[in-house]
């Protein structure tokens, strides 16, 4: 294998990571203040692409625009998931709070089948992001380049909020201890608001990404990327929102390498995440960058 | 007449009459009905199985169909002819051992099962280690992990074409045998002692342990038996639908048979026996909303896909308004018959 080819693939690596931590974030902040694997979450992916099919071919929105409304109308709709499907069972077992996520999943993919079909809908690439530009010699696609890039300003945009603003304190507050920083004087139902809008229009993001990249939309798009997005928040720490882009890279990178490295194991790359799943809860449960699990009561 | 007796005799009248049932549908039934009956036997296995694990144990276990796809393929490569195999596997030959063995329904079902306890018994160490979510992670990547080898695994699994035209051994006598049988040794398990234990492990798991129960050992109990089941019930899934491939066992499998346990009430085996029995019924009475239909005046055109939706439905709504289910964590028994009875007669 020539250098070249290496670099290559280090690249697609990283721009595949990139997607599995945008994805990664959402379910990690979920986690941090609910104590819950939203199911859901990959799902947003395929409700966001096609969104943005319909705002690009039936509105016909230029994408500028049509892409980050459609950020924030998954962000409203995360927030309607969590309404419906979450909030009710705040109080409940956990158990039924992870049914219920399951079922919102379900519902999601299954709707989507009746409403628009399940045949795979082209989505309306722009054509800047379809050019490829020759880098030193590399062939590589714009969009490859620009997914890392469009992650790390989200990453920051998102570390800035939960750091440096009186919600984000909230957020951290939260997922620290429930009870005490509602007796502060916190609205919780907004925190955990503010906190499914976040990750879901960063799923959205993901999402939209994921279309341009792999330009077959249909209702099962989600499930595959969410599963390995979750398992990304798991190897970099759950609860931790820098672990699970680094979780994210590592993934990713380790993915596409291993195809790379051993062609004959190219059938087995989805079993990969899950084996990567499993070896990080038999050795190291809190993942790279996790602090020690602790049961929220 | 005790009433240890007369619950006894009860027993066996029920089941009598169950019998009786299955004959008149085997001699005179259609295709059609056998098949619903069938299927009803073999969710009501799966159900009870499963309810073992995620009711009784409390831990959300997401990968039993990792284990019907194992005790499928197991049985399904023990019952082929030598020279059946040949003629299937046409990509890449099946190895050794497995290519020229022959053995019959019932054993091929018990080995199934016990391939199946095997890949749960391995499984159970990463399992064991986590709760709650992660717990339902693992499993359900589990069950990925079993598809994708279903898939490349071309010399033991013939890769995603599949293995066909089984023997359809699969009878109704066969089906709820298994189905009562399952019924029958759940029930006892629950009520023994170790099913005490698992239920106190349920209710608080550091209670239970400061008690002397050790969670792992009883989890991984009820985990190995309701895999053999699983894989039982995989074995007669095979021999019933005759042709089995990667893509039949998915984990949508996994989630109806989770509608089935909540709507049934997660911890009540009755439950999963009366919502399996109507989940077959009503999976096929549903069809209806994916059928054309004449109103005589109007055509409504028929949604394929609508009958998921509902499910969909059906499991959110119990879950968010109804959390108990039909049964809750009760059972039915003849006592509690009994006793209704007799009030009603005072009264």
């Amino acid at each position: 294998m020539t250098a070249t080819i290496l670099t290559q693939q280090f690249i697609n690596g990283i721009s595949l990571g990139s997607l599995y931590a945008l994805v990664a974030i959402g379910y990690t902040m979920v986690y941090g203040i609910l104590r819950l694997i939203n199911f859901a979450h990959g799902d947003l992916l395929m409700v966001a692409a096609y969104a943005a099919i319909y705002a690009v071919t039936l509105l016909s929105l230029p994408w500028q625009i049509s892409f980050p409304l459609v950020m924030i109308l998954t962000g409203l709709f995360g927030i309607l998931v969590d309404r419906v499907a979450y909030k009710p069972l705040r109080d409940a077992p956990r158990i039924s709070l992870l049914i219920s996520a399951i079922g919102v999943s379900f519902l999601l993919e299954n709707l989507a089948i009746v409403l628009i079909g399940g045949v795979p809908k082209g989505f309306p690439r722009p054509d800047i992001f379809a050019r490829v530009i020759d880098l030193w010699g590399l062939r590589i696609q714009v969009l490859t380049v620009y997914t890392p890039i469009l992650t790390l300003v989200l990453l920051m945009g998102l570390l800035y909020i939960v750091h440096r603003t009186k919600v984000g304190k909230a957020m951290r507050a939260a997922s620290k201890d429930f009870e005490t920083t509602r007796l502060m004087g916190i609205n919780l139902d907004r925190i955990i608001a503010v906190t499914f809008f976040l990750g879901s229009s960063l799923a959205a993001a993901g999402g939209i990404m994921w279309a341009m990249k792999y330009p077959q939309v249909n209702p099962f798009m989600g499930v595959i990327p969410g599963l390995k997005a979750f398992i990304a928040a798991v190897l970099g720490g759950i609860g931790n929102i820098v672990g699970a882009v680094v979780g994210g890279f590592v993934l990713g990178l380790g993915e596409i390498l291993i195809v790379a490295l051993f062609p004959q194991m190219a059938q087995y790359r989805d079993a990969f995440a899950f084996a990567v799943l499993i070896l990080v809860l038999l050795f190291r449960p809190t993942g790279i960058m996790g602090e020690p699990i602790t049961d929220k009561t | 007449m005790d009433t240890s007796t007369r619950n006894a005799l009860c027993t066996i009248l029920l089941l009598a009459v169950l019998a009786a049932v299955l004959y008149v549908f085997q001699k005179h039934g259609t295709e059609y009905q056998i098949r619903i009956l069938n299927n009803m036997a073999i969710f009501i296995t799966l159900a009870v199985s499963y309810n073992l694990v995620n009711g009784f144990c409390g831990i959300l276990h997401l990968g039993p169909n990792a284990f019907i796809t194992i005790g499928a393929y197991t049985s399904a490569l023990l019952t082929m002819s030598p020279a059946e195999k040949q003629l299937s596997f046409i990509i890449e030959p099946l190895i050794w051992p497995l290519s020229v063995i022959q053995v019959p329904f019932a054993v091929s079902l018990i080995a199934g099962g016990i391939a199946a306890t095997f890949f749960a018994f391995l499984i159970s160490f990463p399992v064991f280690r986590v709760r709650g979510d992660y717990l339902a992670i693992v499993t359900l990547g589990f069950g990925e992990v079993v598809r994708v080898l279903c898939n490349a695994m071309q010399s033991l699994t013939n890769g995603p074409l599949g293995l066909k035209g089984l023997t359809p051994y699969t009878t109704l006598w066969w089906s709820w045998g298994v189905a009562v049988f399952t019924v029958v040794v759940i029930t006892k398990l629950v009520n023994s002692s170790y099913g005490r234990a698992m239920k106190a492990i349920r209710e608080d798991e550091t209670a239970a342990k400061a008690m002397g129960v050790d969670p792992f050992k009883h989890l991984l109990l009820a985990f190995l038996v309701s895999a053999f089941f699983s894989g039982v019930a995989g074995g007669l899934l095979a021999h019933l639908i005759t042709t089995i491939s990667p893509t039949l066992f998915t984990f949508f499998l996994t989630f109806n048979l989770l509608i089935i346990i909540v709507v049934g009430g997660l911890g009540s085996t009755s439950g999963a026996v009366i919502a399996a029995a109507l989940f077959a019924w009503g999976g096929e009475a549903l069809r209806v909303v994916e059928s054309p239909m004449n109103l005589g005046f109007i055509t409504i055109p028929g949604i394929p896909g609508m009958r998921m939706v509902l499910f969909s439905i059906i499991l959110m709504v119990v879950i968010l308004f109804a959390r108990r289910g039909i049964m809750g964590r009760s059972e039915l028994s003849w006592d509690r018959l009994f006793t209704a009875l007799r009030l009603q007669t005072k009264a």
